[in-house]
């Protein structure tokens, strides 16, 4: 019988599973044999049994674009991608060096400035920053944490090379289809696990619970056993499941902003039994909405009250209220900067070559060459604000020219970096298509990286573009001990 | 427990146990209607017009409808998304609820929900409903059936456990109470002799939508009566589905929630529920016809309606 992967084309990209067309990588050999031999019937049972998995879990997402809300599941790739250990531990030194960078960043940042000081950052580049929050000037949050969860989303470059593509250090999402792809491919295919030693992900619940608890509010009562709750927007946000899964996973009361109220400065929830203190939230809503009488006056979602409390020391915030400044594409540019002057050390992870267009010689150049470059926008995401100059039309060029002209502090520009490719299965055939990894990074005590993380996958033929919005879906990923 | 979590909760069973029984009144009635010796327009109006007057649905489902027949009828109380009580809208309201407290049900609660919200909306169950409705409104009760079970078999019986058993009995007796009520609506424009042979089998279509045929006919050997059958779905201490015992059943749950012993109360919720379970205990079949069987139940409603409000009062909302 063939092999499945016979008449898979490796073609001019950077392959994790192949090193050239037929001749699979070492890591992959196990699985290249065994995924090869199913058969065709047997492997779109499989499938299928995958998804309606996912179905029957609830583990969707919600379409607005029309009024039914219809209800999907982020598509699902059964052909795991699999890191061996010695790569991953590589990659997890980089993150923890860079997680590290990024909160003694924020601390100064919102302290003494000495960064800024001394011109490693222009302090122009801080005040115009959007998410910066001058009002937490000065202010201590607990044991010095900043970023507690970190979704850094990393590419691999031609070469195999991992690069940072950004730092999400707001609220990242997505870790809960880690965990869910697992337990589904365990369900699916649970003899390959028998075959690899796949280094388990179970352990993200119990420490992101360790990590809230570690970081309870000066003003806690009960320092050993703090109250700890998790805020949702609500069951009509994108991430709600992600959001219950997490609590779930933790056992704790996931809330909204109804559900908390705030008397003299502390915050209670709303239980059967009266008021209960509450110390730790674990917010998945953005700086903006959270407290409606400090940010956006029109949010329905906060808590009013929330940020007087928070800076009062009487409750504290996973993820802390201002590190959206460090999400921000300009500072993104100078964190291998961070790293050398916070910690005197050669980053271990390298960033995508970035030009900003603030700096006037690399504005000649991006202006120069709009057309083979990717610009974004600062504060965007999500591929908002975005212009990929080889597929962009003139007038979209043009537009972005004068876009810059007016606003440079407000861009960046990168050369087109061709993710890499991993075999993956399309309307029944397995083909390449581009991947990126997102680990989560859990700083606390200790750092912890699940092994592995989100690879997504841009199921569109030719598309590196692996958002769910637009047509991305996932794979399960595998941390591989090979010795 | 969060005083929202609570009231989901409590909601959650109230609508999958009003599905159950929606369901169960379809499936009656038109087992019933099959039995009808008379045809036509007029009949079967006058054998639905009650279904709807019952669940008190009858002035907006004229607004919907030109015509009230089975297929009207059933479509309204089944699928429609505009009735908030149809079986459909029940089960998305059930499964809404669920949605907000998924990290308190068991995952496998959260997946009999949802597998019967997912089901409902197949083509395989529309196709289900024309080939034959009654085989889908007894596996609607199944998939009922397997939910209350799968939480009784899973989840631990602690606070939302209890408002979980409040809502589902409150529901439940509310929904008997309806059930015999329709008896009243079938016999009005009739005028059909009391006890005779159409009498019985109406009766007896009682009996079935409260799954209490079996049971009442060990129990009478085969006499059907009024008196006997409205004893036994009132009064029937030990009937899964009868008034007493739903209402007692309540009455526990709330005092397990504030721990306060079955004799006493502790706030206003368990004070109405005991009163309205001692007035049941107390009440004989004989009482209550004499008051009129119609103005009793409805005074039980309205008396479900009071406990319902003032629980929740109590526990689930904050000004």
């Amino acid at each position: 019988m063939p092999n499945r992967f016979q008449s898979y084309e490796v073609g001019d990209f950077f392959d994790e599973m192949f090193a050239g067309t037929g001749n699979p990588r070492d890591h992959y050999q196990t699985l290249f044999n065994r995924f090869g031999q199913l058969t065709d019937a047997e492997f779109q049972k499989r499938n299928a049994l995958a998804s309606q998995s996912f179905i029957n879990q609830g583990i969707t997402f919600t379409v607005y674009s029309d009024d039914k809300g219809t209800e999907r599941i982020m598509p699902f790739d059964p052909i795991p991608r699999i890191i061996p250990q010695r790569e991953w531990e590589l990659v997890e030194r980089g993150l923890i060096q860079r997680i590290t960078a990024l909160n003694l960043f924020l601390k100064d940042l919102y302290h003494d400035q000495h960064i800024l000081k001394e011109k490693i950052i222009p302090a122009e580049v801080v005040q115009s920053a959007k998410n910066f929050r001058p009002e937490l000037m000065g202010f201590d949050v607990p044991k010095d944490v900043y970023i507690h969860i970190c979704g850094t989303d990393l590419i691999r470059d031609r070469d195999g090379n991992y690069l940072v593509l950004e730092d999400n250090g707001r609220c990242p999402s997505g870790v809960s289809y880690v965990l869910t792809n697992r337990q589904v491919m365990k369900r699916v295919f649970p003899g390959l696990f028998a075959d690899h030693r796949v280094r388990s992900v179970d352990h993200y619940g119990p420490e992101l619970l360790n990590l809230l608890r570690y970081v309870a509010p000066r003003n806690c009562p009960n320092p050993a056993d703090p109250t700890v709750v998790l805020l949702t927007p609500g069951i009509y946000n994108s991430a709600y499941f992600e959001h219950s899964f997490l609590a779930r996973t933790m056992g704790i009361e996931i809330v909204v902003g109804q559900d908390l109220v705030v008397k003299d400065d502390v915050v209670y929830m709303k239980t059967t039994k009266g008021l209960r203190r509450v110390d730790v939230i674990y917010r998945r809503l953005d700086d903006d909405f959270l407290d409606p009488l400090a940010f956006r006056k029109d949010s329905v979602l906060g808590v009013p009250g929330l940020f007087n409390a928070y800076r009062r020391g009487n409750v504290n915030l996973a993820n802390a209220i201002g590190t959206g400044v460090a999400d921000d594409k300009v500072m993104y540019y100078f964190v291998p900067a961070m790293i050398r002057f916070y910690l005197q050390q050669e980053p271990i992870l390298a960033n995508v070559p970035t030009h900003l267009t603030m700096f006037e010689k690399d504005r000649a150049y991006v202006l120069d060459h709009l057309h083979e470059l990717v610009v974004k926008s600062a504060n965007e995401s999500g591929g908002y604000g975005m212009l990929m100059g080889p597929q962009a039309s003139a007038s979209e060029i043009e537009g972005f020219r004068k876009a810059i002209l007016h606003d440079p502090r407000n861009y960046v520009a990168q050369p087109v970096v061709s993710l890499s490719r991993s075999p993956s299965c399309c309307n029944g055939s397995i083909e390449g298509r581009h991947i990126d990894l997102r680990p989560y990074i859990l700083y606390g005590e200790k750092t912890t990286i699940i092994p592995g993380g989100l690879t997504r996958v841009a199921l569109r033929k030719g598309s590196l573009v692996v958002n769910s919005s637009q047509g991305g879906g996932s794979k399960d990923t595998w941390v591989v001990d090979e010795d | 427990m969060l005083s929202r979590v609570a009231d989901s909760l409590y909601w959650l069973s109230r609508y999958i146990e009003r599905a159950e029984n929606n369901a169960r009144i379809l499936d009656v009635n038109i087992q019933l209607t099959l039995d009808s010796e008379h045809a036509g327009a007029a009949q079967e109006r006058a054998d639905w017009l009650p279904i709807l007057a019952t669940l008190e649905d009858l002035a907006q489902f004229d607004q919907q409808y030109d015509a009230l027949n089975a297929a009207t009828v059933c479509e309204h109380l089944t699928f429609s998304p505009a009735n908030p009580n149809s079986i459909l809208s029940c089960v998305a309201a059930a499964r809404e609820n669920a949605r907000t407290v998924r990290e308190y049900i068991s995952s496998e609660m959260w997946e009999r929900i949802n597998s019967l919200y997912l089901w409902l909306n197949s083509d395989a169950a529309r196709e289900l409903y024309r080939d034959s409705a009654i085989d889908l409104y007894r596996q609607i009760v199944d998939h009922s059936h397997q939910f209350n079970g799968t939480t009784d078999a899973t989840l631990t019986q602690v606070e939302g456990w209890n408002f979980l058993q409040v809502g589902k009995f409150l529901e439940r007796a509310d929904a008997a109470s309806r059930i015999i009520d329709l008896k009243y609506h079938i016999l009005l424009p009739h005028g059909e002799q009391v006890g005779g042979t159409v009498d019985n089998v109406q009766w007896q279509a009682v009996l079935k939508s409260c799954s209490g045929f079996e049971a009442y006919q060990k129990l009478y050997t085969g006499v059907v009566s009024p008196a006997s059958v409205a004893e036994f779905l009132i009064l029937h201490e030990s009937f899964p589905r009868s008034i007493l015992f739903c209402v007692d059943h309540l009455d526990a749950a709330l005092h397990r929630i504030s721990g306060s012993e079955r004799t006493k109360f502790a706030n206003p919720a368990e004070r109405l529920s005991g009163r309205l379970l001692s007035d049941i205990h107390y009440a004989t079949v004989a009482d209550i016809f004499a008051s009129g069987l119609h103005q009793w139940l409805d005074s039980l409603q309205l008396r479900l309606i009071e406990v319902g409000a003032t629980m929740r009062s109590q526990f689930c909302t904050w000004q």
